[in-house]
């Protein structure tokens, strides 16, 4: 899913000036809304998420899927540090191992940041407001947006593809195969995502942003002696 | 709630749930990802890479800028063992990928509690 350089061309639609709006939203998202506990966890799901996008799985013939980590992210950290710890993830990968194209850096956090951690984290919540207000809930959302975002991410590449794309091929014909794999690609992303916010609640259920309003008060005692 | 409440509360819970604990266990499995799993994984072409040589969208591809860094391609040039040479990258990978959001994170959370010292220009007059 990382554009490489020279795919998609086009004023506007891609390069450094295109990393800055997303990059500084997420930031200035993250700066509102993050708690002082939760810097060591962000990071934590930043390098996560690297170490899993190496891990790529077979899909079908001769292809292979990882995963993005969007949603995972998101949940665990809430969708404005997510969407910033995935981007941390793709600036990595862009600087240092030659993974997606720099001229394509701002596309790539559209697609596997914003689109995940974002779009993919609305879905968690919809999800989660029709499930059981349960940890079983809280997993089975995890997984079903984080199966969703793939698809969702190709989608938003038939975009960009119709929008600069270089090739000569209809967008039909890609349309079809990007979605196509990605159904599958999301298959894994989901069955990921779901087995490690289900570890991390089994673990550590106060750390899960998108589990904290079943979080026992475990603090309270202590807390109100210290405000008082 | 006021914000010195909760955070005051959020560092009493960190330290009385042995954080540490956590951390040592995220970096076991970080550990056996990239230097276990990470050499193993498939090295078949990704979703859009397959669709790519499948349909010819990428015949406007221009080499990575940096791709001749020491860690290009998750390898690092000069180890030929594919284990180490991947289990090395995917780590240096991963302490950098935490220390930049980790980094981050912190000035994020700092702008946030001193607002009038950072965003002042930000603001409309």
């Amino acid at each position: 899913m990382h554009i490489p350089d020279g795919f998609i061309d086009g004023p506007d639609v891609t390069g450094a000036g295109a990393v800055a709006p997303p990059a500084s939203a997420s930031a200035s998202g993250a700066a509102t809304t993050l708690d002082e506990r939760q810097v060591p966890m962000i990071g934590l799901t930043a390098s996560f998420v690297f170490a899993a996008q190496m891990l790529n799985f077979p899909v079908a013939a001769g292809t292979s899927g990882h995963l993005l980590g969007g949603v995972l992210a998101a949940v665990l950290v809430g969708p404005w540090a997510g969407a910033m710890a995935v981007s941390v993830v793709l600036l990595v990968q862009g600087l240092l191992f030659a993974d997606g194209g720099l001229s394509a850096l701002g596309l790539n956090v559209v697609n596997m940041a914003l689109v995940g951690a974002l779009a993919g984290y609305g879905i968690f919540r919809l999800l989660r407001a029709v499930l059981p207000r349960t940890h079983a809930g809280v997993v089975t959302s995890a997984g079903i947006a984080a199966a969703l975002a793939p698809v969702l991410a190709s989608i938003v590449f038939c975009v960009e593809y119709a929008l600069g794309g270089n090739g000569a091929v209809g967008l039909g014909r890609v349309a079809a195969s990007m979605i196509g794999v990605h159904v599958l690609i999301g298959i894994g992303e989901g069955v990921i995502t779901a087995m490690t916010v289900s570890a991390v609640i089994a673990t550590r259920p106060d750390l899960v942003h998108g589990a904290r309003d079943l979080a026992a008060p475990v603090v309270a005692p202590d807390a109100v002696a210290v405000a008082r | 709630m006021n914000p010195e409440f909760s955070t005051a509360a959020a560092t009493v819970t960190v330290r009385r749930r042995h954080g540490g604990w956590f951390v040592a266990g995220v970096a076991a499995i970080v550990t056996v990802m990239v230097f276990v799993v990470a050499p193993r994984a498939s090295s078949a072409p990704d979703g859009l890479e397959k669709v790519a040589a499948d349909t010819g969208i990428d015949r406007g591809e221009r080499a990575h800028a940096l791709g001749d860094g020491p860690l290009a391609d998750y390898a690092v040039s000069g180890i030929d063992d594919t284990t180490w040479s991947t289990g090395l990258a995917g780590a240096a990978g991963v302490v950098v990928t935490m220390a930049a959001a980790t980094g981050l994170a912190w000035v994020a959370v700092r702008r946030r509690r001193s607002p009038s010292s950072v965003t002042d220009a930000a603001r409309p007059a």
